[in-house]
């Protein structure tokens, strides 16, 4: 876990931490891999995770019957991934896919949800950075589903 | 122009503007005034001074006009009718060219240039003003409209300074009357007192001296002139409408969001009445038409009015579909954009809005409106002010 | 100013609703010179006339170029053109993109949809004298994969070393390697100096307001940045009064504005 913390420390999102937070979500990391092709995790299983993308792609898709996956978001480069973990009942709404090989550092979401109930300090700072992944995700959400790109009747 | 012409005044005798008329008419001019039609006076060809509305008069006001027999023979003792000179100087409906198809290659064959020019007797303040406005829109720096061109400068005005004002007008508001002060060869100003009945006539341009000079007349008497003054002065203190446009330009620019235009959307029918009979409004479109074999097109230019959907119309849907945003395009953009645009502002005062809308909204009433609610804004603020 | 006939050399269906037609002058007479963002008023002879930006090199003088979507009676006449049919054009019109203002900066271009068609003569100016300019980026937006403009020219500007291009669409199917999201979302993906990058936009017109603010978040001034907006033209010489956005002419003193000084026109709805 040593090897994980200067990546987790010069990540926008867990900068301003105070040590014994960042220490604390530190010891809830860990490294996972997804070759082209793997789901990182399904509609309907239990979400007890979130992930900072490495490397790679992840497509958020949900599968419409007779169209097939319809992809509507995909998480890059330096992005995270995931915040169902935080709402209950902790379940995911879509499939994620990994596109390519993608390397990720995942967060025991689980372990973190238990800790920040003994320390609600900790359980704000994470709340603060989720609340803007979550404005970006419905921002983006938004607009694209605006159809702007459509001549209108 | 009138500068080194000031000292040409001369008397006309009412009877002998005929005699005007006529050297007009020999000199290649197409006559065209004030003539009674249909229940109101409004501009078309003259054969002669009997055409004109002797001793009629109009009463206007909001959504109302209607003509009334004078007590005298008065040749010029109306105010604004339906139309404006924008209807000769700017037709509503022109062809732009023609084109056939030789071959697969189309040929175009443009417009000759045929039009008699004409010689328009009796135009007031206001619409010399509103000619000038338009001459800034068609006679552009850049790149100016030929065919407005040619119809402007062929153009004869023989200008008349009213007598008294409508209940729509409002030209002393604008600086644009009711003395004629630019922008004619000839001006008159009707003078009747008892059984006299004469023109005092102001030179305007070297082709007006050239004119007048085909005319009797005699020189004008220090009372003459002081009797055409008065005539002026009554006129102006009889206006029926009033405009302060103090900061207009920015009092509107603030004002887009303003509800009063909520308010006037609940009236306004978007009939585009106030449009045509404006004499600065320009919108125009172009109409592309075929033959039904599709081998002889016709490129044609017609009026259009910004109250329309189709003028803001682009794929999708217009810009400006509800009424709101069709009557605020009107109306800021001929109080205030146009000053930018144009250096000037698009209203002469001249109330034909007022008089030909069905409704009978007032240009003058809505500025009023919007600038009494920033005034009401201030006062709300300070009342909060002083109970804290 | 009447219509000159160029001749349809070539046509090309880009996208499901969007088609480039390639046009030679009459015999005897040179294409029409233009600046990048400038637009010509195309007839089809007896349909109509409509304002549609030119997308072809301005370096180029061969032929006149013009990506057009189909969207009414008279861009359906386009369509049919066939080689050797006339079309009139009448131009050019209108302002260009400000390039020479992006030398020695970092230059943004974002377009969404249409819109990379009236950017893409700026492109190729940039590239002409790639050396003048710092880096250069081009954000792009569409609906769908199949929907996605000058495809094979954006992979072999994507294939340049000193050109960073990153395309995304709103929705695709899993066929889709690429990014899925809002071209807002992609902005954060390029590289360049905001405080003083030269960035042009052009694409509909919520896509230009969001795509401004966006990069407001990210310390892009309203000064730096430039669209080109869009409004009903019909004689484009600022006569017919169509045009009109607050006080400008679309036509002549547009299409293109920098942000700042179209800004409180441009953010009032129905304006």
């Amino acid at each position: 876990m040593e090897t994980l913390r200067p990546i987790l420390a010069e990540h926008p999102f867990f900068q301003n931490l105070e040590e014994h937070h960042l220490e604390l979500i530190v010891g809830c990391a860990s490294n996972v891999r997804f070759d082209a092709g793997d789901f990182v995790f399904r509609h309907g299983e239990q979400a007890n995770q979130f992930y900072l993308i490495r490397e790679g792609m992840v497509s958020l898709e949900m599968f419409v019957t007779g169209r097939g996956p319809v992809k509507v978001q995909t998480i890059g480069e330096g992005d995270i991934l995931g915040w169902s973990w935080l709402v209950p009942p902790y379940r995911w709404m879509f499939d994620a896919h990994a596109t390519e090989l993608t390397r990720a550092v995942a967060l025991d979401g689980k372990c973190l949800r238990n800790k920040s109930e003994q320390d609600h300090d900790l359980g704000y700072q994470l709340l603060k950075r989720f609340a803007t992944v979550v404005q970006e995700n419905l921002d983006a959400a938004r607009l694209q589903i605006l159809n702007i790109y459509e001549v209108s009747a | 122009m009138t500068g080194q012409f000031s000292e040409q005044q001369r008397i006309l005798e009412s009877g002998h503007l005929q005699k005007l008329i006529e050297a007009l008419s020999n000199s290649g001019h197409r006559i065209i005034g004030p003539t009674v039609r249909d229940g109101a006076i409004v501009y078309g060809d003259l054969n002669s001074a009997d055409d004109l509305p002797s001793g009629w008069t109009d009463e206007q006001d909001g959504g109302t006009y209607h003509l009334k027999k004078r007590n005298d023979k008065a040749l010029f003792g109306f105010n604004q009718g339906p139309d404006s000179w924008k209807k000769f100087l700017f037709p509503p409906r022109t062809r732009l060219w023609q084109a056939d198809l030789k071959g697969k290659t189309p040929e175009i064959t443009n417009e000759p240039a045929t039009e008699q020019k004409m010689a328009f007797i009796g135009v007031r303040s206001c619409d010399l003003h509103a000619i000038d406005v338009q001459d800034r829109v068609f006679i552009q720096p850049a790149i100016a409209n030929p065919s407005y061109q040619v119809r402007r400068q062929g153009a004869f005005i023989v200008a008349v300074n009213c007598g008294q004002a409508g209940g729509t007008c409002f030209c002393t508001s604008m600086n644009t009357g009711p003395r004629a002060s630019k922008g004619y060869d000839l001006a008159l100003t009707e003078i009747i007192e008892g059984e006299r009945h004469y023109f005092l006539v102001q030179v305007g341009t070297e082709r007006g001296l050239e004119m007048i000079e085909k005319v009797p007349t005699r020189s004008a008497g220090a009372t003459e002139l002081e009797k055409a003054k008065a005539v002026v002065a009554r006129a102006a203190g009889q206006m029926g409408r009033q405009m302060d446009t103090t900061g207009i330009k920015d009092l509107l620019y603030r004002n887009y969001r303003n509800p009063r235009w909520e308010n006037v959307a609940s009236r306004c029918l978007t009939c585009a009445n106030c449009t045509m009979v404006c004499p600065t409004c320009f919108c125009s479109t172009v109409e592309d038409v075929t033959n039904l074999k599709g081998d002889h097109a016709e490129r044609w230019q017609r009026w259009d009015s910004c109250f329309t959907m189709d003028l803001s119309y682009i794929h999708g849907g217009s810009v400006r579909t509800s009424t709101k945003a069709r009557y605020r395009q009107w109306m800021t953009h001929k109080l205030a954009t146009w000053i930018d645009q144009f250096g000037t502002s698009g209203c002469v005062g001249c109330g034909r809005c007022i008089t030909w809308c069905p409704v009978a909204i007032d240009i003058t009433e809505e500025v009023r409106a919007i600038r009494e609610s920033e005034e009401r804004i201030e006062e709300t603020t300070e009342g909060h002010h002083g109970n804290t | 100013m009447t219509p000159v006939f160029y001749r349809v050399l070539r046509t090309r269906q880009e996208t499901r609703d969007t088609f480039t037609l390639d046009l030679e002058p009459p015999a005897g007479t040179e294409v029409l010179r233009f600046s990048p963002g400038q637009f010509n008023m195309l007839y089809a002879f007896g349909v109509g006339e409509v304002p549609i930006s030119v997308s072809g090199d301005p370096g180029r003088t061969r032929s006149l170029i013009h990506t057009i979507r189909e969207v009414g009676a008279v861009t359906h006449a386009m369509r049919k053109l066939k080689r050797g049919d006339p079309l009139g054009v009448r131009g050019p019109f209108g302002n260009s993109w400000p390039v020479e203002e992006g030398f020695d900066r970092d230059v943004v271009i974002v377009a969404g949809g249409i819109g990379l068609a009236p950017l893409r003569p700026s492109l190729y100016s940039i590239l002409t004298h790639r050396e003048k300019y710092g880096r250069v980026v081009l954000l792009y937006g569409t609906r769908t994969p199949d929907d996605i403009l000058f495809r094979k020219e954006l992979e072999s500007w994507r294939a340049h070393l000193d050109l960073s291009v990153h395309v995304t669409v709103d929705r695709a199917m899993a066929s889709w390697r690429g990014s899925v999201g809002a071209v807002t979302s992609i902005i954060p993906r390029a590289r360049f100096d905001s405080s003083s990058a030269l960035v042009m936009i052009c694409g509909p017109e919520a896509m230009m307001r969001f795509t401004v603010l966006e990069l407001q978040n990210h310390g892009v001034g309203l000064d730096q940045i430039y669209v080109s907006t869009e409004r009903n033209m019909k004689c484009a010489i600022g006569f017919c009064g169509h045009c009109q956005l607050g006080p400008t002419f679309v036509c002549k003193d547009g299409p293109i504005f920098r942000y700042d000084r179209i800004q409180p026109f441009f953010e009032i709805r129905e304006i």
